[in-house]
């Protein structure tokens, strides 16, 4: 019988040989592992949703839906309400969210359309990225010493002579909505920037230079072509910035004023839910503890909305241009 | 049958302007959105230095070893400073560093390496995506239910709740830069008889070293900079860190109790704390693009 030659190579003892029997075993432990850490996160939200569920749940039975309607804020009496902090939430968002968006679209376009050489729109881009990087509380500060000073005087402008606007309806006495939702659009800005940077890159290059071609000025081209083709991506921004501006808390905090009312006007102080549970928390009491964490249970679902939302759009997107 | 009228000559016909004219509407248009856009890029990163404006002309000013040192005064007290606060912060990023990362490289590898096209992969990069957008307070919220109602407020406490903020970044970084590993790499690996450990250990990791500590560094930045989880399990103290299992003071908490203050000597401070803040931040901002920078 021939002897196998591949017998005598592992024999011969050189540096190749197959995975050990111990190879295999650390090989199955550390997919193992591997597995369970990323089936971790998935458990880690259902634990958070079942714990932040679990620690509302005294205030849900109590409360009920009434709590979601209810306008009164009243530790004493056991009354709690959050549609102002739903109505402040939302109000405050959707405003920076026109502010923010209308920035963050416009700044999209500015890096991506040539306007700037490549370079110059990459230390740009860093520009905007560091705004992302500053913590919301120095935005706080910054905003409670630089913004409310700054927005004061136009705002007593605005009230003497469009008073009757229900938007000026009210005199700015300090912190307000104004420049909470300022301070939020500075906030989400480089989120909608980077997100409608990356929907604009997508686009084939061959889209815009076939634009071009036809003879179209740039904005011809930027309004016609590009936007239409980025929209699902630009929307996809726009929600997810929203989400962001949702769920933000401490500059908040620090600028809207925690008053516990409805009011359209732009100068009147309001609250948030996230500002809410930041400003009530540190001295609340048993009762009023259970009360907010029903407002983090109703935060935690609109935040997952939108950016459940937001999410499906972009991965509609990023199909629809690489047809995955 | 067509004919062709061929006595004119053909300069004589009339030809389309071709050329583009300066003042006809759509250029004009055309240079008023350019102008806007310009208004808006120029509008839009003005706050950036105002902000870097305020912190160094207010923070500056006060920023000295007293300050980088000393205990957060008390009501009237003058001088003092947040040397306990900057302490709290690095420990409770630390302790949040060492939780997330190690649990988010393993899982970046699974939706990297192991399973990407898996339904669990799937449902996880969904998730991971999800908690990216997730409000910071509600971590601290869950943190509070899951940890501090049974051991008070910890250091220990607000950097769990920093991890579960990290740990989302972490993962997706990690899974970005281990998808850039050219795949010939990790074929020729397999192709010599490496089990998919071996790959991911020799293979997969050192290459994608950079890309995976830019990820990191960018997720400590943002937990440096947070503020609204840690009121819920870190609360404040005023004196330095002597155990885990004690409130903690940190650098955002500060600002924001010391911005709300009447006082000049706590407002200076809580500037010279965001100056801190800031350059803690930054220090890790510029490290992630100075690693992830892509080597030409």
């Amino acid at each position: 019988m021939a002897s196998n030659p591949f017998d005598k190579m592992t024999s011969a003892g050189g540096v190749s040989r197959p995975p050990s029997a111990s190879d295999q075993l650390a090989d199955r432990v550390f997919r193992a592992v591997a597995f369970s850490c990323a089936a971790l996160i998935i458990v880690l939200l259902l634990f958070i949703m079942w714990e932040l569920g679990g620690l509302a749940l005294p205030a849900i039975s109590q409360h009920g839906l009434g709590f979601i309607t209810g306008t009164t804020w009243n530790v004493s009496r056991a009354e709690f309400g959050v549609l102002p902090e739903i109505w402040g939430t939302l109000y405050s968002s959707l405003i920076a969210l026109l502010l923010g968006g209308t920035f963050g679209i416009g700044i999209a376009i500015f890096l991506t359309q040539d306007f700037i050489h490549a370079r110059l729109a990459a230390v740009f881009r860093t520009i905007v990225e560091l705004l992302a990087a500053i913590p919301s509380v120095v935005y706080g500060l910054w905003g409670i010493y630089v913004v409310i000073p700054l927005l004061r005087p136009a705002a007593e402008w605005l009230h003497q002579h469009l008073g009757f606007v229900p938007l000026f309806g009210t005199d700015m006495s300090g912190p307000g909505l104004a420049p909470a939702a300022l301070v939020l659009a500075i906030m989400i800005l480089p989120t909608v920037a980077a997100i409608s940077v990356d929907a604009f890159r997508r686009i084939p290059y061959k889209v815009k230079e076939a634009a071009y071609g036809m003879g179209t000025t740039r904005w011809e081209a930027i309004l016609k072509v590009m936007l239409p083709t980025a929209s699902s991506g630009l929307l996809a921004a726009l929600v997810l910035g929203f989400g962001r501006a949702l769920g933000e808390t401490m500059a908040l905090a620090m600028l809207i004023g925690n008053s516990n009312q409805i009011n359209l006007s732009l100068f009147a102080p309001a609250n948030t839910l996230a500002s809410l549970l930041a400003s009530s928390f540190p001295e609340a009491g048993q009762i009023e503890v259970q009360a907010l964490m029903y407002a983090a249970v109703v935060l935690l679902a609109i935040t997952l909305i939108v950016n459940i939302v937001g999410l499906g759009i972009q991965q509609y997107t990023v199909r629809k241009f690489e047809g995955k | 049958m067509m004919s062709i009228d061929l006595t004119t000559s053909p300069d004589a016909m009339p030809r389309p302007r071709l050329e583009r004219q300066a003042f006809e509407l759509r250029a004009l248009t055309s240079g008023l959105l350019t102008l806007l856009t310009w208004t808006i890029a120029i509008l839009g990163s003005i706050p950036l230095f105002s902000v870097i404006f305020m912190l160094v002309s207010e923070g500056g000013a006060r920023l000295d070893w007293q300050a980088l040192t000393a205990l957060p005064p008390a009501g009237f007290e003058l001088g003092g400073g947040f040397g306990n606060a900057i302490v709290g912060t690095l420990v409770m990023v630390g302790i949040a560093t060492a939780i997330s990362v190690p649990f988010g490289l393993l899982a970046a590898i699974y939706l990297a390496v192991l399973g990407p096209h898996s339904q669990v992969a799937n449902v996880a990069r969904f998730v991971a995506k999800t908690l990216t957008g997730f409000p910071s307070i509600l971590a601290g919220v869950f943190v509070y239910g899951v940890l501090v109602i049974s051991f008070g407020y910890s250091a220990l406490a607000g950097g769990v709740a920093l991890a579960v903020l990290m740990l989302p970044t972490v993962i997706l970084a990690a899974e970005e830069a281990m998808k850039q590993v050219p795949t010939r790499m990790t074929d020729a690996a397999y192709g010599m008889g490496c089990t998919r450990s071996q790959v991911i250990w020799k293979v997969v990791l050192p290459t994608g070293v950079p890309g995976i500590l830019t990820g990191v560094m960018l997720a400590v930045a943002g937990a440096a900079g947070e503020s609204a989880p840690l009121l819920f399990t870190a609360l404040f103290s005023n004196y330095y860190l002597s155990e885990l299992m004690e409130p903690t003071a940190s650098l955002s908490i500060l600002i924001y109790n010391f911005s709300a203050m009447p006082f000049q000597n706590q407002i200076e401070l809580a500037w010279a704390a965001s100056l801190v803040l800031v350059l803690i931040v930054l220090v890790f901002n510029i490290l992630a693009r100075v690693i992830g920078r892509p080597k030409v």
